[in-house]
């Protein structure tokens, strides 16, 4: 596949001077906006995030702890066809890689039938050996997978990446979609759109559905959050409320006997089920970083013998590893027999030798990122970057090849975005969340982050991007 | 209910009715600096306003000249003061923030709200806020919250834990403000109508917003007997200590009803609901009104540990 060198984007609402079919419903919507009314609107979305408290703290940059997230009224659609197959496309991904977990935590087939070097699982960094051998209930390790999505064609839609751990940014689709209905209510009443709303409850189901077998009765399940200084705290709190359960800190918690407690005002309450928003670092300073104080000493010992569940589980990020994504289309094959229904993005390893020659050969192309990190840091966008930041890049590559991982610089596609002068395309890519319990759910809808700066293709919000409603047109 | 969210939830409370107290003593100390002095020039009441909020030492250390800007900074900006205006403002909201899920939303946008104005006040001019728009301000604020809280929170136990945060801090408040002054109350002094110490009298009653409901209650002279009388005894006081003790009592009962488990702290608050029914004025005044309150004030804070020890510190029982 040769990339072009004027990408041409996909444009989701408009084929050429015709609007495509999903976005038809909003057309007059849009047109029929004075700009005085719009404006108008969107303070009125701004000041309604910023009483639900709903904010987003960026690491290491400071300020404004209370930042809002840009919430662009745009709202970004799909049909139930093009839903179908995403959906058929990212259960599969949620199925194998849980599959994939259960293996190498295992018998580690995989592995021995060589579609899997040894060394990236093994001696990975997310590899957790403490849980070698013990089954979780239901075999399940990620309870809820994020799947992050990019469009570049009218069927084309490429994985960028898996989140097996703790994906966060749900509160956004749910949040984003009560705005809308409040600010345009006329919106829903003319277009058909599948609600979102249930995933509070299939998340409650999904967590009750995973209790130990040593729960009698209705499982407690709790969200355990590094605390309110956590830029995600907004979102555990908003999960733990509407699901109607406790939002617990490791101080809540504490292992005597066989079991976990926690410190309620009528004395101690076993919890069955733990839904943890922290790493796997700060769960158990007994058995990981012994100067963690968020998490709770003990916990692995009870979770090992059977008394409580952890979700996701512990060891899980073995799957959402960069390195590892390039062999999930393999897992595909390997443990579903079936053939991958949504694409990896070609990906270059720059740990291995002519890989990595190719990279730094082809840098000003590629978009190059760190094998562990996230949220759109430390990473070189080839295209949009200067010659001396990518000459610097290469150094740090060179420096340490098996930090790195490249590809292609993909034509993201667009969406119309409200802008300072009126609607223009934006770059946008998807994250659905999918459900894995008893059943593999997942809820008509995600979350959309636009590239709010013209040109830019960096969605992270952390780095000038927003989000938006995204609608399912129900048949 | 997790124990560090009756905990958080408590204090809340607790801050709020400090914040407003805070905001009564700035009225008065203000009003005061507008009577003239006997011995010339103006009187200088900044002082026991600040030892009424039990910060005169704090303040003497880093501000050292005890006029009305100075204090104002104190009590309403200090962010190191822990009875400023700005220091409860921010703490309740962040106590709010933690507990978010055990707030309804009206409560919280009252406290959040509360908490961007603050920091819009910490942002302006001085010469643009003068001490009136800050305790209006104040005292306005505290009431939304506190209203807020009474109108929307379910009845569950965290409602008894906010409610209990109220009365206790409450009940402190009032005890301490009235020892700052117990002098001015004792019989000795009493000079009715000389016009001498009257003023003195009608600070207290200002500082408690009482100096309306006392002589609707009471009518005719403030007397120190009167005035004792209504912030101890008369159930009709909402500031009176038999008001707050009750009221902490209540909910004490409330929660071991609803717990199904009686605790330390109901045993507690009853000894103290039974001493103040019993109690007149006249035996007040024979044991000493200061060592009274010293007792009164030594009795809630074993009544407040009690309460954190049996409900909110989350120890294995």
């Amino acid at each position: 596949m040769r990339k072009p060198v004027t990408p041409d984007f996909f444009n989701e609402m408009f084929d050429g001077a015709s609007i495509r079919p999903p976005y038809q419903g909003i057309e007059n919507w849009t047109n029929d906006m004075p700009n005085e009314l719009r404006s108008l609107k969107q303070s009125e979305a701004e000041a309604l995030f910023r009483r639900i408290g709903i904010t987003f703290a960026v690491y290491g940059e400071g300020g404004d702890p209370d930042r809002l997230i840009p919430f662009d009224m745009f709202p970004r659609v799909f049909t139930s066809d093009e839903w179908r197959k995403l959906e058929r496309g990212v259960k599969q991904r949620a199925r194998a890689l849980n599959a994939f977990l259960a293996d190498v935590y295992g018998r580690g087939e995989i592995v021995r039938a060589g579609r899997i070097p040894a060394r990236l699982v093994y001696q990975n960094k997310a590899f957790e050996k403490s849980v070698c051998g013990f089954k979780p209930p239901r075999g399940v390790y990620s309870h809820i997978v994020g799947i992050d999505l990019v469009r570049t064609g009218r069927d084309e839609f490429f994985v960028l990446e898996d989140n097996c751990r703790t994906p966060s940014g749900v509160s956004y689709m749910l949040e984003n979609r009560e705005i809308m209905m409040r600010m345009f209510p006329q919106l829903f009443q003319q277009n058909r759109i599948a609600p979102v709303e249930s995933y509070p409850r299939l998340l409650k189901r999904t967590l009750a559905s995973v209790a130990p077998h040593k729960c009698a009765s209705e499982p407690t399940v709790v969200i355990l959050t590094p605390g309110h200084f956590n830029s995600a705290y907004y979102e555990h709190s908003f999960l733990a409320d509407m699901m109607g359960i406790d939002l617990v800190e490791g101080q809540d918690l504490f292992v005597e006997g066989d079991f976990v407690w926690m410190r309620t005002t009528q004395g101690p309450k076993r919890v069955d089920v733990i839904y943890r928003r922290l790493d796997d670092d700060f769960i158990d300073p007994l058995c990981f970083r012994p100067d963690s104080m968020l998490g709770v000493p003990g916990l692995m010992n009870v979770y090992r013998s059977g008394g409580v569940t952890i979700a996701s589980a512990p060891g899980a990020g073995v799957a959402d590893d960069k390195a590892i994504y390039t062999f999930v289309p393999e897992m595909i094959r390997f443990y579903l027999g079936e053939e991958p229904i949504l694409n990896n993005v070609t990906t270059w390893q720059c740990a291995k030798d002519d890989e990595c020659k190719y990279v730094l050969e082809n840098l000003p192309e590629l978009v190059v990122k760190e094998v562990h990190g996230s949220g759109g840091y430390g990473m070189l966008v080839g295209p949009k970057s200067t010659r001396e930041q990518i000459a610097a890049f290469a150094d740090k590559i060179r420096e340490n090849p098996d930090n790195y991982i490249a590809q292609p610089t993909l034509a993201l596609s667009t969406c119309p975005t409200f802008v300072q002068e009126g609607v223009a395309p934006r770059h946008v890519d998807l994250r659905p969340y999918c459900l894995v319990g008893e059943s593999v759910e997942l809820v008509p809808g995600g979350l959309t982050r636009v590239a709010l700066n013209d040109g830019s293709l960096v969605v992270n919000s952390s780095q000038g991007g927003g989000v938006k409603d995204t609608w399912v047109l129900a048949e | 209910m997790l124990s560090r969210v009756a905990d958080n939830l408590y204090w809340i409370a607790r801050y709020i009715e400090r914040a407003e107290t805070t905001a009564r003593l700035l009225e008065v100390g203000a009003r005061n600096a507008l009577m003239p002095n006997i011995g010339g020039g103006y009187r200088n009441e900044w002082e026991s306003i600040l030892r009424a909020s039990g910060t005169a030492e704090g303040f003497a250390e880093k501000y050292g000249d005890m006029v009305q800007r100075n204090v104002e900074s104190y009590l309403f900006f200090d962010r190191e003061n822990p009875s400023s205006i700005a220091f409860c403002i921010e703490r309740a909201r962040e106590n709010g923030r933690i507990v978010r899920t055990a707030l309804t939303t009206q409560v919280w946008d009252a406290l959040n709200t509360a908490f961007q104005e603050v920091q819009d006040m910490q942002r302006t001019e001085r010469s643009h806020l003068p001490l009136s728009t800050l305790t209006d301000w104040t005292t306005r604020t505290t009431a939304l919250i506190r209203g807020a809280m009474l109108a929307t929170q379910l009845r569950n136990d965290g409602y008894d834990f906010i409610n209990l945060g109220h009365y206790l801090e409450r009940a402190d408040n009032t005890a301490r403000l009235l020892d700052v002054k117990y002098y001015v109350l004792l019989p000795q002094v009493e000079m009715v109508g000389s016009g001498l110490d009257n003023y003195q009298w009608t600070t207290l009653l200002r500082a408690m917003s009482a100096y309306r409901a006392f002589s609707w209650a009471y009518g005719g002279e403030v007397t120190p007997h009167k005035i004792a009388h209504f912030f101890i005894l008369n159930h009709e006081s909402p500031r009176a200590l038999i008001s707050s003790v009750d009221g902490a009592a209540t909910h004490l009962d409330r929660l071991a009803r609803g717990y199904g488990k009686s605790s330390e702290p109901q045993t507690k608050v009853r000894g103290l609901v039974a001493e103040l029914a019993e109690v007149q004025m006249d035996d007040i005044f024979e044991e000493g009104l200061h060592e009274f309150l010293g007792r009164m004030i030594h009795g809630f804070s074993d009544l407040s540990n009690a309460i954190h020890s049996a409900y909110l510190a989350g120890e294995m029982k």
